[in-house]
């Protein structure tokens, strides 16, 4: 069962719906991950990336979203057919989520040690001494002291909270982890040391894990393979050497271009003309055509095929292979 | 010795707080001359954004000189203050929050015309129309309120804000810190540009060293309230001195595979800028800590081209 496959998307698609207008956040998206692998999932604000990961854990906000086709696959059961119960059990138990903003997503008026010790008693009948020496040692695990177990999310620093999110959602030792933008709110020195601390955590319980982020330095850190979402589509995917050496989606090179490079002298940066489409009107055809510098008449026309060009690495373009 | 535009002497901003003190920026110098970009980098809390409040008097320095073009400024009264404010400009980090959600873009940007004395409303159209091209903003949008707007457009309203009194010094306070990547480097060509055209010399705080390294010509680290480190960008990047600046050059993730790099990771957080311990202020995260680091505070003196505050190098 080495490196079977844990999570499985197809053709997920989800709308949000806003003064009558339907917005198209995620359309036609597949996704697989495995056991050990760690997914960039990589775009920029409204690339849909964080509503793919709510709808994994089916979190999504029920008045205003809906899905509108697709699987979830998680250990050859759809996630989107299950019981309300079922989905608990799942949550936290087998997929956990860290939250971006660890001053928010922390119960303010609750231990810390408390708030580890929720999640472990949610999925197991632990007596208390057990639940206690269990949610400390997970402290431990994080690198905080646990003599800090009845301290209050106040007292700690935002590379703190952080690690205790890390704590509450590793508690029940899921199968797969999501962790939406995990180090975006901290300062640099601090989010070295949560990645580090990931990377470790990683290696030792072969945790699969899908990394939501805007960072592509952040995903050579530490993923194994890239998913570049652009208008709620996966434009290019592929495994972290053949996006960072060989990536060919004309938006993937903007993405790069962008970014000012330390390690070279500097020069004017190329840039992307004009912002994301607008989910709710959407342009025909291929949806970045718009601001695609090799774009062609057929661009506009129909919507790109994805084309395999190597095994597992796949392109949303019609130029893809060709130039 | 030739003077420089804006020269900051031993600047210090002091805060009152219940629980004692708050050193926010602890005797702070340097100069920035016409036409340059000094990059202001560090982490959460080290003073960066008071320092560019306090060499505009946006709050009142507790100690220490500013000298705009061989003026004090610390000393001036209200009236004179808003006089030489047209010369001085800020750009604050996030457009979402900094702009008045009940103006429309034209109201936004002519203001400060309309608070300077320019009375005729066809003149500050004009120039308000010309200031929207220059900073790359479409003439449709005038009369468009800023939630109509995307983080990129908005910036460029604050951006165009700050231009239309023509400065020649601006403070640029983390001015791309909330927008995408992509139109992150649209704003950063543009203020690129703007430099070349116009020789305006900025201030440009921002705790994204890849960002400060691209945009400026020389760059200071601030750690809890003081520079550390001052040096042309260049120099700063190829051989940095203080271990603070090693450490956070280290830290940047970079979009490349299999780099060889010393990683150098800061274990602890930063302190409290109230009552900060003795000595060196980064002691207590610092690898190479020796006794008189806790004895005594190192100044910031001159190691080959670079300004370090470090005892490694006494």
């Amino acid at each position: 069962m080495e490196n079977s496959t844990i999570l499985e998307i197809k053709d997920l698609s989800v709308s949000y719906t806003s003064s009558n207008k339907e917005i198209k956040a995620v359309r036609g998206l597949d996704l697989a991950i495995r056991q050990g692998e760690t997914l960039g999932l990589v775009g920029e604000t409204g690339a849909g990336k964080t509503t793919t990961a709510l709808s994994v854990l089916r979190i999504l906000p029920e008045v205003s979203s809906s899905i509108k086709s697709g699987e979830i696959m998680f250990e050859g059961r759809d996630i989107l057919t299950l019981s309300r119960k079922e989905m608990r059990e799942i949550r936290g138990r087998d997929i956990a989520m860290i939250f971006q903003d660890p001053m928010t997503s922390l119960d303010p008026v609750m231990t810390v040690g408390r708030q580890i010790e929720e999640m472990i008693s949610l999925h197991t009948d632990c007596d208390k001494k057990e639940l206690r020496s269990r949610a400390e040692a997970m402290l431990e695990v994080v690198g905080i002291r646990k003599d800090r177990f009845d301290d209050y999310p106040h007292q700690f620093s935002g590379g703190m909270k952080q690690r205790v999110g890390i704590a509450i959602a590793l508690s029940c030792n899921p199968k797969l982890l999501i962790a939406d933008e995990p180090t975006t709110a901290l300062d640099v020195t601090i989010q070295a040391q949560v990645l580090n601390l990931m990377n470790q955590l990683k290696e030792k319980y072969r945790t699969a894990m899908i990394l939501i982020t805007h960072d592509l330095g952040v995903v050579a850190e530490i993923c194994s393979s890239v998913a570049i979402m652009y208008a709620g589509q996966i434009v290019e995917y592929g495994s972290i050497e053949q996006i960072y050496g060989n990536h060919m989606h004309p938006y993937t090179e903007g993405l790069f271009d962008s970014i000012p490079d330390i390690e070279e002298e500097k020069s004017e940066l190329k840039v992307i003309d004009g912002l994301p489409p607008d989910p709710s009107a959407l342009p025909a055809g291929c949806s970045f055509s718009p601001r695609c510098p090799y774009a062609t008449d057929r661009c506009g026309e129909s919507c790109p095929d994805d084309v395999q060009v190597e095994p597992g690495h796949i392109v949303k373009c019609i130029l893809a292979g060709k130039k | 010795m030739a003077e420089h535009l804006l020269e900051v002497s031993n600047l210090k901003k002091y805060f009152p707080t219940k629980d004692g003190i708050l050193y926010a920026v602890d005797d702070v110098s340097f100069a920035v001359d016409k036409g340059e970009t000094l990059g202001l980098v560090g982490e959460s809390g080290c003073g960066k954004s008071t320092t560019g409040r306090a060499i505009l008097r946006l709050h009142e320095p507790t100690a220490g000189t500013v000298l705009f073009k061989g003026d004090d400024i610390v000393r001036y009264s209200k009236k004179q203050l808003k006089e030489i404010r047209k010369d001085m400009q800020i750009v604050f980090q996030d457009p979402y929050s900094s702009l008045n959600p009940r103006m429309d873009v034209r109201h936004l940007i002519e203001v400060s015309l309309e608070i300077n004395g320019v009375h005729d409303a066809n003149e500050r159209l004009e120039r308000v129309k010309e200031v929207m091209d220059v900073v790359g903003l479409e003439q449709r949008l005038l009369n468009s309120y800023p939630h109509e707007l995307d983080g990129g457009r908005r910036q460029r309203v604050g951006i165009a804000r700050a231009l239309i009194l023509n400065p020649s010094f601006i403070v640029m306070d983390e001015p791309v810190s909330a927008l995408d990547v992509c139109i992150q480097a649209q704003i950063l060509n543009l203020l690129m540009k703007l430099q070349e055209k116009r020789g305006y010399a900025y201030l440009f705080i921002s705790h994204n060293l890849s960002v400060v390294k691209h945009i400026s010509d020389r760059i200071a680290v601030m750690y809890l309230g003081k520079i550390v480190e001052m040096s042309t960008y260049d120099e700063l990047f190829r051989n940095p001195l203080h271990p603070y600046t090693k450490a956070l050059l280290a830290s940047i993730p970079i979009p490349k595979l299999n780099r060889k790099r010393d990683k150098l990771i800061l274990s602890g957080d930063v302190p409290s800028p109230i009552n900060p311990p003795p000595g060196c202020r980064f002691r207590g995260r610092c690898p190479y800590a020796k006794q008189i680091c806790g004895e005594a505070e190192p100044v910031l003196r001159k190691v080959g081209d670079t300004q370090v505050a470090c005892h490694l190098y006494d």
